[in-house]
């Protein structure tokens, strides 16, 4: 087993919305300051630092994950999914992005990433969900902003129903 | 009618229309900028050493350690501080006030836990944090007061040794003839009510980058504020820089919800380091630092009784407030604003002439509270629609009807309350009768009837109430401050591209402001929506603004904006006369067109724009000598304000087995003028009634006996996820409009205040076959057993 010390820089690859990235993390260097300190990437938002309000979601590996109970070091080598990589190829909205503004699913913002990372990989599970199986899914964010029934509507605007 | 007279193709009506959200797609894509994504070159980084003392004095402070760590650039403490930042506290004129100092980091005690005590400037975060456990602080422990009542006698060791006392503010007043009403009384109701603390949970935490440049001798601050123009005033003052050498910009911003309204220690020891160092700053807070340090809500004892006659008439009411402020007199908003807004809204939108209250603002060993949400009439609400229900039960008459007995009627308005407010008209009435038809009010309760029988404890609820919004400067948002909130700027320029610019001193926080002002802006002027670029949360747009709260961005930045928006128009009336050569009152603007009515003649706004500013000789030079450009700012005052109706109804059902409470049905029936746009203000409304929903049966800062917070993770601190927020239904009242320039009317905060109160009268409603009636919240599980055990030995 690799053993390093607390302030030593490992380098580590991963694969950030299909482009390759390599950088230097400390072992304690969460990810997501990595994601967005070392690589730029700051769509990917910090809101609690303990796991409990999923505003730094993203996928990795195919799993939507709290990206602030990561370290970087955790994800050499892995496949990462984060906002940035949703939009469509000229920049346009996806179609989740387009009913969450049409819904009025976002205010603030500051929460939305991590929720859209959390949909996308739910409707890739389970693209027809029933509205009880989208609020239970939405139970692991919270938006202060909207009360929720917006992000539902768009969610299942969506999923096409 | 030529094509362009068809009101349908020039005249889009875009105010009332559900445009989508302009700040939408960078929000969507990840491309917002939000203070924490902001990365400078040679930036370094603050973290605090905070006290996990309540009460203690400081007998020593050792950060040499510290100084020596990797990475480290500077240590500050309170006395270093001090010698970079002049001091400050939040002053009023309102009579029996005492106004605290606010360290910006403690000097020689600390009053409340998470106070900072140290700062520490490194090259990463990471670093700084290491360095706070090497610094070495020695605490003396003073009595600790977290029980207001204990800490308002006065014998109580004081917070604030150069003041007379820990009781902050003290107010007193009386209307009518109370203990008359009270003789008369069919029945009274009465008892200790308790609104317990909580804080506002932006998914953002504060954060702050300051950047003083040495050779300008300017600072710029980006902060998560919601008042960049009171922040810029007051760190003039406090760093001795004239205003236009201070800019504070508050991007996009992650909610504010009335946590971000106030100056934080944090932003003057950015500025003040910044300043020192000569480096950009930065400061991230971490979600403890939020829960233990952004100001905390409410957090009031009221004792109160109402009288009423046997046909529900409210004959007196008397009030007896003590507000738990925490440890300083928060700025600007003073340690009145919460506990005095309790009283002064404590009649809401009832016909009372016989009133007295008092109220204390009492400092504790705890955090300050300042704004969130509502401000006061969360608990005001609370206290009357209980007192209400409380009395209608005892004299046998229905909830609805004891409101309908004294909401105030279409013919009394204005009406001036007895504790001075004036009620402009609004729709009280209409919003109970159209809640109640709505909720489909006489099924609900045969369905409540036969849940009853099967031992279920159904609750159906109701609350009426009354804002002020939009208040202008007849009333300052709270008595006596040293600040104007009754007014706010808008500059419109079309420049010489002819591009249309709309400035504010507002700034957004999630309201979509950038779109609603658009659309405003646009349909005064006649261009289209898209082609209005709104400028907000930058104090180098305007010279006096003050922010976004107390539901206010609507009713000023639609009033100034209209009103700069008309005044430039006006302009491009009297260019487009020159060269259409048409009389004024013929021409028409719309759709980013001029033309002259009934005619073919007509140009684009933006050619008129290259004809006046860059084409001379098109425009005569006394005419440009004239008009000078196609700008205008505008200052609206809306004076009183307006106020702003709402009922709301509900149904919830109480688990006999877990005490938990589900809320099964919610409406919301309220007067906001008119609409500029109804998908954000249905959003404001659902936002409010979630965060309502929170106040009333979840969210509790709580601290032991020692002032410890016990509630510093968002574990422990619990706020609703989307299995506790029903589908609700937001009715908007036709009404008449009000006087405001726009008609339009604030509605920002109504779901948060009015939700609290309609859930704990279900609630109360639910248990009455036990004889329960909710006078604590949130209403937890634990709280909602305790009462059930009571009732049942």
């Amino acid at each position: 087993m690799l053993r390093v010390k607390p302030d030593q820089k490992q380098r580590i690859e991963l694969t950030v919305n299909g482009r390759k990235y390599s950088g230097y993390a400390t072992p304690r260097l969460l990810l997501t300051d990595f994601l967005r300190h070392e690589l730029g990437l700051y769509g990917t938002h910090v809101g609690c630092e303990h796991g409990v309000c999923g505003a730094c979601t993203i996928v990795i590996d195919g799993a939507a994950t709290r990206s602030c109970l990561r370290y970087a070091v955790q994800c050499d080598g892995l496949e990462l999914r984060t906002v940035e990589g949703l939009a469509v190829e000229d920049g346009a909205l996806n179609d989740l992005q387009k009913a969450f503004n049409e819904n009025g699913a976002l205010q603030c913002g500051f929460c939305t990433a991590g929720i859209l990372m959390s949909v996308t990989r739910f409707l890739e599970e389970n693209p027809k969900p029933t509205r009880k199986e989208v609020t239970e899914m939405l139970s692991g964010h919270i938006c202060r902003c909207t009360g929720y029934e917006q992000i539902i509507r768009a969610i299942l605007q969506a999923s096409g129903q | 009618m030529n094509a362009f007279d068809d009101p349908s193709l020039t005249r889009p009506q875009y105010v009332g229309a559900r445009v989508t959200r302009r700040e939408d797609p960078r929000l969507l894509t990840g491309d917002g900028n939000y203070v924490a994504d902001i990365k400078r070159h040679g930036m370094v980084h603050i973290a605090f050493r905070r006290s996990d003392h309540a009460h203690a004095r400081i007998t020593y402070l050792d950060a040499e350690a510290a100084r020596t760590l990797p990475g480290v650039i500077a240590v500050y403490t309170g006395e270093d501080i001090a010698l970079l930042a002049n001091p400050y506290q939040a002053t009023s004129r309102m009579k029996n006030y005492q106004a605290t100092f606010i360290p910006p980091v403690a000097v020689d005690k600390v009053r409340y836990v998470g106070e900072a005590v140290v700062a520490i400037v490194a090259e990463s975060r990471y670093a700084a944090e290491d360095a706070l456990s090497a610094i070495d602080v020695g605490y003396e422990p003073l009595a600790v007061l977290v029980d207001p009542e204990t800490s308002a006698q006065s014998d109580a060791p004081k917070l604030h040794e150069d003041l007379a006392s820990n009781v902050l503010a003290e107010r007193e007043f009386a209307r009518g003839e109370v203990d008359d009403g009270f003789a008369r009384a069919a029945a009274t109701a009465g008892t200790r009510f308790h609104f317990t603390r909580t804080t506002p949970v932006t998914i953002e935490a504060r954060a702050s980058v300051a950047e003083y440049d040495r050779g300008a001798r300017a600072l710029t601050l980006h902060c998560t504020t919601q008042i960049p123009g009171i922040l810029r005033d007051k760190l003039s003052e406090i760093f001795d820089l004239p205003g236009p050498r201070i800019r504070v910009i508050a991007p996009d911003v992650g909610g504010g919800f009335g946590g971000k309204t106030s100056l934080y220690s944090e932003e003057i020891v950015a500025c003040a380091v910044s300043r020192d160092l000569g480096r950009p700053v930065k400061w991230v807070s971490d979600r403890t630092e939020d829960l233990m340090t952004t100001g905390h809500a409410f957090d009031e004892i009221v004792d109160a009784e109402i009288a009423v006659a046997g046909d529900g008439e409210i004959l007196a009411l008397r009030a007896d407030v003590i507000g738990d402020v925490g440890a300083y007199s928060i700025y600007p908003w003073t340690a009145t604003i919460e506990p005095v807004q309790v009283v002064s809204f404590l009649p809401g939108p009832y016909r009372i002439e016989n009133y007295a209250a008092r109220v204390r603002s009492v400092a504790t060993n705890k955090t300050l509270t300042g704004a969130y949400r509502g401000v006061g009439r969360p608990i005001s609400a609370f206290v009357m629609d209980r007192l209400l229900d409380m009395a209608a039960r005892k004299i046998g008459m229905d909830p609805v009807d004891i409101r309908r007995r004294n909401l105030l009627k279409d013919d009394e308005f204005p009406y001036k309350a007895a504790s001075g407010l004036v009620w402009d008209k609004s729709a009280f009435q209409a919003c109970l009768a159209d809640a109640e038809k709505e909720i489909g009010y006489e099924e609900l309760k045969k369905q409540q009837a036969a849940a009853r029988e099967e031992g279920r404890w159904l609750g159906i609820g109701v609350s009426s109430y009354a804002e002020l919004t939009g208040v202008g400067s007849r009333i300052a948002v709270a008595p006596g401050m040293p600040i104007n909130t009754g007014t706010e700027t808008c500059n419109v320029a079309i420049d010489s591209t002819g591009a249309v610019t709309a400035s504010f001193g507002l700034a957004s926080q999630g309201q979509g402001m950038e779109t609603t002002l658009a659309q405003v802006v646009a349909e005064e002027l006649g261009v289209q929506v898209d082609d209005v670029d709104v400028l907000l949360g930058d104090t180098s747009a305007v010279s006096h603004g003050s922010g976004t709260y107390a539901s206010r961005g609507a009713v000023f930045g639609g009033g100034a904006g209209t009103l700069a928006a008309r005044a430039v128009r006006e302009k491009i009336v009297r260019v487009a006369g020159h060269l259409l050569e048409a009389a004024e009152e013929d021409i028409e603007t719309g759709n980013g067109n001029v033309w002259v009515k009934g005619t073919d003649k007509s140009m684009t706004i933006r050619d008129l724009a290259r004809a006046l500013y860059s084409d001379m000789g098109r425009v005569p030079k006394e005419m440009r000598d004239e008009i000078d450009n196609l700008e205008a700012t505008k200052v609206y005052d809306p004076f009183f304000g307006t106020t702003t109706a709402a009922t709301h109804m509900c149904l919830v059902e109480i688990d006999p087995e877990t005490y938990g409470t589900r809320v099964l049905k919610y409406i919301v029936a309220e007067d906001c003028g008119r609409i500029i746009n109804p998908l954000i203000a249905d959003g404001q409304s659902h936002g409010g009634v979630a965060q309502g929903i929170g106040v009333a049966l979840m969210e509790e800062v709580i601290h032991d006996e020692a002032g410890q917070v016990l509630t510093a993770s968002l574990a422990d601190y619990t706020v609703p996820s989307a299995m506790e927020v029903p589908s609700m239904d937001v009715i908007h009242v036709d009404a008449d409009l009000p006087d405001t320039i726009g008609g339009f009317r604030g509605l920002g905060e109504g779901g948060t205040i009015g939700a609290p109160a309609c859930i704990a009268n279900a609630i109360s409603d639910a248990l009455s076959p036990l004889g329960i009636e909710i006078t604590e919240i949130p209403a937890t599980p634990e709280r909602i057993y305790r009462l059930v055990e009571a009732a049942r030995a």
